[in-house]
């Protein structure tokens, strides 16, 4: 049966870790790290890959457009 | 098939907007003010107005706005954007021009310009970020700081009884004859974000119709003013302030 699977990618040195797209994600998919960029912030990553539909939820609320996300119908 | 999804174009959802610029921005982590900056050069460049986009930057903390958004800028006295704005539509009848103000540029030291260029009903769109503080400055009382908001300058809270009452800009130039469009909208859900795009929309469309002056205030947050987390300062914002500045269309013809 056809699925629609999403992911993102984040830029991990833009983000600021404001954790607006953790709690912005309708399936529990992202998540802080506990590592920290260049800066010297918790950056926003997939903790939950599997669970992505690809809703660009996240992304839209993004300050800092650090999300790109992709969207693919899957066999 | 591929049980991953694919990296390539033909997929792509959601990206950076090509108009906003590499850089990254000054803005405090979750500020409204780079989710606004978003929705600013996603209408633009989906209105294909590029080039025949010249924004009005204020003082405040969107005093760089210039610095994130590629397109054409002037840099405004504190205050002074719907003034300048007016000179430059003016001068440029053709070209889509906004103002981008904070509610310490907008509705304290530039209430007069605000008023007037409302009043006048000059053709530009004025976008109005309301974070009932100052942020740039440290966090002081601004006219639009809540009742019994605590400040740098009203720590024990805003009093009306020495500071006065929340001024409600949006309101009070809706009753104007020159603005025919004033909405509130805000950034603290997706939801609110797609909705608010639409209003933004709505009112450069309005601009380069010649319809008069459209006024979108963004009810926002300033988490490092409020003392919040970003993610709390959204949570606060609904509680807080929508019951001062409820969302929705105040006025459209
Ligand atoms: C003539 C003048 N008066 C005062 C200031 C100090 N000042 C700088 S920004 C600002 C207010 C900023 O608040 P707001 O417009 O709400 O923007 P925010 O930083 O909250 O986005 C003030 C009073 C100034 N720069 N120039
Ligand atoms: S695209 Fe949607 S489902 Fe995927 S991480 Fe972002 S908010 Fe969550
Ligand atoms: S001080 Fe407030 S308005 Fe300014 S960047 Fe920080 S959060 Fe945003």
């Amino acid at each position: 049966m056809a699925k629609i699977k999403g992911t993102v990618i984040v830029d991990k040195e833009r983000c600021k870790g404001c954790e607006v797209c953790v709690v912005s994600c309708p399936c529990q998919v992202l998540k802080l790290s506990s590592e920290v960029n260049g800066k010297g912030y918790h950056f926003s990553y997939m903790e939950n890959p599997e669970a992505c539909t690809g809703c660009a939820s996240c992304a839209i609320i993004c300050p800092d457009s650090c999300i790109t996300v992709y969207r693919q119908k899957m066999a | 098939m591929a049980a991953e999804v694919e990296i390539k174009e033909e997929n792509l959802v959601y990206g950076k907007n090509r108009l906003i610029k590499d850089n990254i921005m000054h803005y405090c982590p979750g500020c409204s003010h780079g989710t606004i900056h978003k929705l600013v050069a996603e209408v633009i460049d989906e209105m294909g107005l590029e080039g025949e986009c010249i924004g009005v930057s204020p003082v405040g903390c969107s005093v760089f706005a210039y610095n994130y958004i590629d397109i054409d800028w002037a840099e405004a006295a504190h205050g002074r954007a719907c003034a300048v704005a007016t000179g430059i539509k003016r001068m440029y009848p053709n070209k889509m021009v906004f103002t981008y103000q904070g509610d310490g540029d907008l509705a304290a030291i530039g209430t007069g310009e605000t008023i007037h260029a409302c009043n006048r009903g000059e053709n530009i769109v004025v976008i109005y970020v309301n974070n009932a503080i100052y942020g740039m400055t440290g966090g002081q009382m601004s006219p639009t700081t809540l009742v019994g908001m605590k400040t740098a300058t009203t720590p024990y809270g805003r009093d009306p009884r020495l500071h006065g009452y929340p001024y409600k800009v949006a309101d009070m130039v809706a009753h104007l004859e020159g603005v025919c469009y004033v909405t509130r909208q805000s950034v603290h859900t997706p939801a609110n974000v797609r909705k608010a795009k639409k209003a933004l929309r709505k009112a450069f469309e309005n601009a380069m119709a010649g319809k008069g002056l459209s006024l979108v205030e963004f009810v926002a947050t300033c988490n490092s003013g409020w003392k919040l987390s970003p993610v709390a300062a959204n949570q606060w914002l609904e509680e807080n302030m929508f019951p001062s500045y409820p969302l929705g269309d105040i006025k459209d013809i």
